[in-house]
């Protein structure tokens, strides 16, 4: 018996993206919490502020490497679990119960997680490459330089394609976290009797008002809608 | 509720043994009563075939009262069944209408090779048992088996989990083939009692071990399990399972 165990049986693989989806689902929140900014009044000064300071703040910056290894290790045992669980039955099965006795969403997680990676790389291409290797207009804001990240915004969500692709990215992301969250308490033996219902409850609001929230901000950027906070910088 | 007689299609899977591919096979039976259960219909249909000079169904039975876990079989794409919390020797013909063609093929895992037809082998799951899933009892004379006093919750929560037949209807109607929800039962059952404490860490390590060497996939809680259970074994128990090998290989020696 050691400890090592942890990551090489089977629970153990489970266990490293459950955690890793843990990391990533705080990730998520943090993300959102700082974008929400677009939705509310004199959005590209609250945005552009609030990029600056994640993208300038030193532990941000540590922790941007530990996202990366974090998305990294989600991905590749995601794969190598998916592949290893198909590999399990060889001898597949005439007609199968389908949705009578799981969800579609439950079932396809590989698929779903597929999809967003796919929205991800666009989206890092989008953002993340002219935030860190040049390509952005700057903009000033009492006498100080700032990357002007929100007109980077206004011209990708100008493209119409470009938005629908942002909301089919968040669809995936939304039913991928409806499975996911309680699938990760579970998997962390944190559901039990007294707050199975609970988790889940939890799972299921976080899984419709982060994505949602997500799916906001391009629909927002592209038609210039903005909720008026009367001058008051929300969020940041 | 009215008696009635049904004509049935069959497509069932045929396979000779271990070695050789499988194949489905379709057959007519007629006058199937509504009170046989389905192992009684294919008993019917096995007498046909040996009457023509054919090799009868191969299938897995025993008690047919629902609670030794020996029957199997797929039926429509779900093991034991369409009804819930039965297994197939108590699952009648009731649940099907006249004119139904049904497709019946054998539990599929690579841990379960068919033996023959709809047989599987489930040693698989003895050899987890062997692994740890029992509890060393000193010789000498009985002990009073009210002498240690157990929690109610916990002997509810126990009695829960060992109501598993090992049947393997968990495995069969998982995506991944996972025996997860059969080795919870059988872990939770004893950690819940103080009679399984002293092997506690060390019997979830080594089933858990022995369960990765038979070939099981790894659970995505898609919860398939719990909903085909004939004992209805919740997936709590797989919860309980995870945190029980958490602590014992975080808290090893």
């Amino acid at each position: 018996m050691n400890w090592s165990q942890i990551f090489t049986s089977s629970i153990g693989k489970k266990l490293v993206m459950a955690m890793t989806g843990f990391f990533l689902v705080v990730f998520l929140l943090v993300h959102c919490y700082i974008n929400a900014n677009v939705l509310f009044s004199n959005p590209e000064e609250n945005f552009n502020r609030a990029a600056h300071f994640m993208g300038s703040n030193i532990l941000i910056r540590i922790m941007e490497i530990g996202l990366f290894l974090g998305f990294i290790l989600h991905i590749v045992q995601g794969y190598k679990l998916e592949l290893q669980n198909r590999s399990s039955r060889k001898s597949r099965y005439a007609v199968t119960a389908g949705n009578k006795t799981s969800k579609w969403y439950s079932r396809s997680m590989a698929l779903l997680g597929t999809l967003i990676l796919l929205f991800l790389v666009l989206h890092l291409v989008h953002f993340w490459v002219p935030s860190r290797f040049g390509g952005l207009t700057d903009v000033q804001y009492d006498g100080k330089t700032y990357h002007n990240l929100y007109a980077q915004m206004q011209d990708i969500f100008a493209v119409p394609w470009v938005v629908v692709v942002y909301l089919l990215g968040c669809f995936s992301l939304s039913w991928h976290l409806l499975h996911g969250v309680q699938s990760a308490a579970q998997t962390l033996g944190i559901s039990s009797k007294n707050y199975f219902g609970t988790i889940k409850t939890i799972g299921i609001v976080f899984s419709i008002v982060v994505p949602l929230l997500f799916a906001l901000m391009p629909l927002f950027v592209h038609f210039g809608w903005q909720i008026n906070t009367g001058g008051v910088s929300l969020l940041f | 509720m009215q008696h009635y007689s049904m004509n049935l299609k069959l497509k069932v899977w045929r396979q000779r043994n271990v070695n050789e591919q499988g194949h489905f096979e379709t057959y007519d039976v007629e006058n199937v009563s509504s009170e046989m259960s389905f192992l009684e219909m294919i008993d019917v249909l096995n007498e046909q075939l040996i009457a023509k000079g054919g090799e009868p169904i191969a299938f897995d039975h025993d008690c047919r009262e629902g609670i030794c876990g020996m029957c199997s079989m797929v039926i429509d794409g779900r093991p034991h069944g369409p009804w819930k919390g039965t297994t197939t020797c108590q699952l009648h013909m009731r649940a099907f209408k006249d004119g139904d063609k049904i497709t019946v093929e054998p539990f599929r895992a690579n841990a379960f090779p068919v033996i023959k037809d709809l047989m599987v082998s489930r040693s698989a799951f003895d050899r987890i048992i062997q692994a740890g899933g029992y509890v060393s009892v000193n010789t000498g004379n009985a002990v009073d088996g009210n002498a240690l006093p157990i929690e109610k919750d916990k002997a509810d929560d126990a009695f829960a989990a060992a109501a598993c037949i090992g049947c393997g209807a968990c495995v069969a109607a998982c995506k991944n083939a996972s025996a997860m929800l059969f080795v919870s039962a059988k872990v939770s059952h004893l950690a819940l009692l103080p009679q399984g404490e002293p092997e506690r860490k060390q019997r979830v390590v080594n089933m858990i071990a022995q369960m990765d060497k038979e070939g099981f996939g790894s659970c995505t809680n898609t919860y398939a399990c719990e909903a085909e259970c004939p004992k209805e074994i919740s997936v709590l128990n797989i919860a309980r399972l995870n945190r029980e090998y958490l602590d014992a290989t975080l808290s090893a020696d």
